[in-house]
């Protein structure tokens, strides 16, 4: 029996501002297991990185958690006080980011910059913190660790920047490590490497990853279990295999439909998602999705749809679920075997 | 490194030649000369006064004659205060301008930087405000009339502080206020400003999601990048600092190299007009040169090369 590292419950985060309360983040949940990855998919604005600044709690004034739980090693983060999340980023939650090229810090060495998280939380003297760093790096992949560890990032190129980045996040062996777009920023063969090195490192070092991206292709290399998000909800949450041959949402379908794909050749057309996210200062009343989704029923409108379980671990939010919605049949396109 | 300084040093030769020249030229262009005063002089005397220092010479001569006296460090002697050189001006005057300036340079970087820190932490918070409509007084305010409400108030007010002269230590207090008022103000307000474009940067949030504590992830991740533009206002702001002191080193009856150069422009005082010139320049071109060595050491992306 698979262990939960992360339970996320119902989490609600709003931003304050001055127009009203922007509900990015509408009520969430979902779970991590030891060792497991997962991935969180969707458009800009669906919430997905607000989810993860919400268990880093690293929420930019005036932003702020409404409501919910965060439950991390059986303790609710949210309840953490700021020194308590000190130890904990970093050291048992790490993170990278989108962009490697201003991550970092331009006036220190990335040796600095590792050895800054190695001692702030493992307290090592310096000497063993740059042969820690070093280590890091050569686990990375960085060619003469020895001498590239006192670069600055101006020396590094894009990818190596980002495994400078995924090195400083496992320099402390942390439970979680949430990647925010981790590939976004870079050219096809080296968010390649990268997605291989994370693969690699999470099953040297058994750190449990929760992947943001917008990029189907990238979660289902890397990812057990694909939660797809819309409008600050889960529309859908399942096994990559679930979700990429037997998807229940028209969201996910569409996502699905707009992804260029090697095996279908130039007959191919890219079918775009039209319309746009909805305005989360007032979210709609019934499901998020309505104005843009193929399907949508009348109910779809009025109330918002709840979950329907398609199989264990597989739900969607979505009224065709119900037993008197019409039936539809969608192809996606995606078939077993050529993914 | 070593290229790169006598390249620049080659450089600030031929610059502080070029400024010579002009100088020279420009101020013999300037209608009067050192002897025309109210009071006529008898034209006997004016007419031995000027064989004695030269002046009838034909103007390339006297131009030689002068850039020979510099590559020999004589600035020449001055033609109103009889008997004195223009060596013994900057050498009497210039410690006294550079020890004013250089409290007030003080002041300006220990205040002025911290005031912008906190300015930005508490963006738009009464601390905030407060620093910031001190700042805008500040670069508003002409110094003179800083300097002169400083002295009625603690000098003949409180009577706290002398109201002239350096006798008593305490003398210098006002004048390196008077001084900084402007700088400071700048200071913060640049201070401030790239402080809050620092903190929105992604490095700043991979070094909280490090576990790093507000104190470093400010003081450390953030200061040392908002740093760099306030390094760069530095050099030209020690050579203002030392040029702008003409005035408060008047207001404060400070010995200063100020009163010489008024005085000599006025007095069309040819060599000290020059010297102290040149001097200022020389100064200002190697200020820079010190603060563009320094930006290497804050900044790694520059590097100082050939």
């Amino acid at each position: 029996m698979s262990q939960k590292l992360l339970e996320v419950k119902d989490l609600k985060t709003s931003f304050y501002i001055h127009l009203g309360e922007v509900q990015a983040v509408r009520g969430v949940s979902f779970s991590v297991d030891k060792g497991e990855a997962i991935g969180i998919v969707g458009e800009s604005g669906s919430g997905k990185s607000v989810t993860s600044m919400s268990i880093m709690r690293l929420l930019q004034y005036p932003g702020r958690i409404k409501d919910g739980e965060i439950i991390f090693k059986g303790e609710d983060i949210v309840k953490k006080s700021d020194k308590e999340m000190m130890a904990i980023r970093g050291n048992e939650i790490a993170m990278i980011f989108q962009d490697p090229m201003t991550s970092l810090n331009p006036v220190f060495t990335i040796g600095d910059q590792i050895m800054e998280a190695i001692r702030r939380h493992q307290g090592l003297n310096k000497k063993d913190a740059k042969e820690k760093a070093i280590e890091m790096l050569r686990l990375v992949g960085i060619p003469s660790p020895e001498s590239r560890v006192d670069n600055y990032p101006h020396e590094f190129s894009g990818g190596m920047r980002q495994r400078a980045m995924i090195a400083i996040a496992l320099s402390c062996q942390p439970d979680l490590l949430i990647a925010d777009e981790p590939t976004t920023a870079l050219d096809v063969t080296i968010q390649a490497q990268i997605l291989e090195l994370m693969k690699d490192l999470k099953d040297k070092v058994n750190t449990s990853i929760i992947l943001i991206t917008h990029d189907l292709g990238v979660v289902a290399d890397v990812c057990s279990r694909i939660v797809v998000m819309y409008g600050g909800l889960i529309m859908e949450e399942g096994t990559s295999e679930e979700i990429f041959y037997d998807p229940k949402h028209p969201y996910t379908m569409g996502l699905l439909k707009s992804i260029p794909r090697l095996d279908l050749g130039q007959k191919q057309r890219l079918v775009p998602i039209e319309g746009t996210p909805p305005d989360l200062i007032k979210p709609p009343v019934g499901c998020p999705f309505v104005s843009r989704c193929p399907y949508a029923m009348k109910i779809c409108k009025e109330y918002r749809p709840p979950y329907f379980e398609v199989s264990k671990g597989h739900r969607s939010m979505c009224w065709l679920l119900h037993e008197k919605a019409p039936k539809v049949e969608v192809e996606t396109g995606v078939k077993r075997g050529t993914a | 490194m070593l290229r790169f300084l006598v390249n620049r040093i080659v450089s600030l030769i031929i610059t502080l030649f070029l400024i010579i020249t002009v100088t020279f030229f420009l101020m013999h262009a300037v209608p009067g000369g050192p002897f025309t005063q109210e009071k006529k002089l008898p034209p006997a005397i004016e007419e031995a006064l000027r064989e004695k220092y030269h002046l009838n010479d034909p103007l390339w001569k006297q131009y030689i004659d002068y850039v020979g006296g510099v590559l020999r460090l004589d600035l020449g002697p001055s033609l109103v205060y009889e008997g004195r050189r223009v060596n013994e001006f900057i050498k009497e005057g210039f410690p006294i301008s550079a020890r004013v300036g250089t409290y007030s340079i003080l002041l300006i970087l220990l205040l002025g930087i911290p005031f912008g820190v906190i300015s930005a932490l508490k963006q738009n918070k009464w601390q905030d405000n407060l620093v910031m409509f001190g700042a805008t007084l500040g670069i508003t305010i002409p110094n003179f009339v800083i300097a002169t409400v400083l002295l009625y108030v603690f000098a003949l007010k409180l009577g706290w502080v002398p109201t002239f002269g350096v006798k008593d230590p305490k003398g210098w207090i006002l004048p390196a206020i008077a001084l900084s008022g402007y700088s400071l103000s700048f200071v913060a307000r640049l201070t401030r400003s790239t402080m809050l474009e620092v903190l929105q940067q992604d490095y700043i949030r991979t070094a909280r999601a490090k576990g790093l504590s507000e104190g470093v992830v400010i003081f450390k991740h953030a200061l040392r990048n908002a740093i760099i533009p306030v390094v760069s206002y530095v050099g030209p702001l020690i050579a203002g600092i030392l040029t702008g002191g003409f005035v408060v080193e008047r207001i404060f009856a400070l010995p200063g190299m100020g009163r010489y150069f008024v005085i000599s422009i006025t007095n069309r005082d040819y060599p000290t007009i020059m010297g102290v010139t040149i001097f200022f320049a020389a100064f200002l071109m190697i200020m820079i040169l010190i603060v563009d060595l320094l930006y290497g050491l804050i900044d790694p992306r520059i590097k100082v090369t050939d």
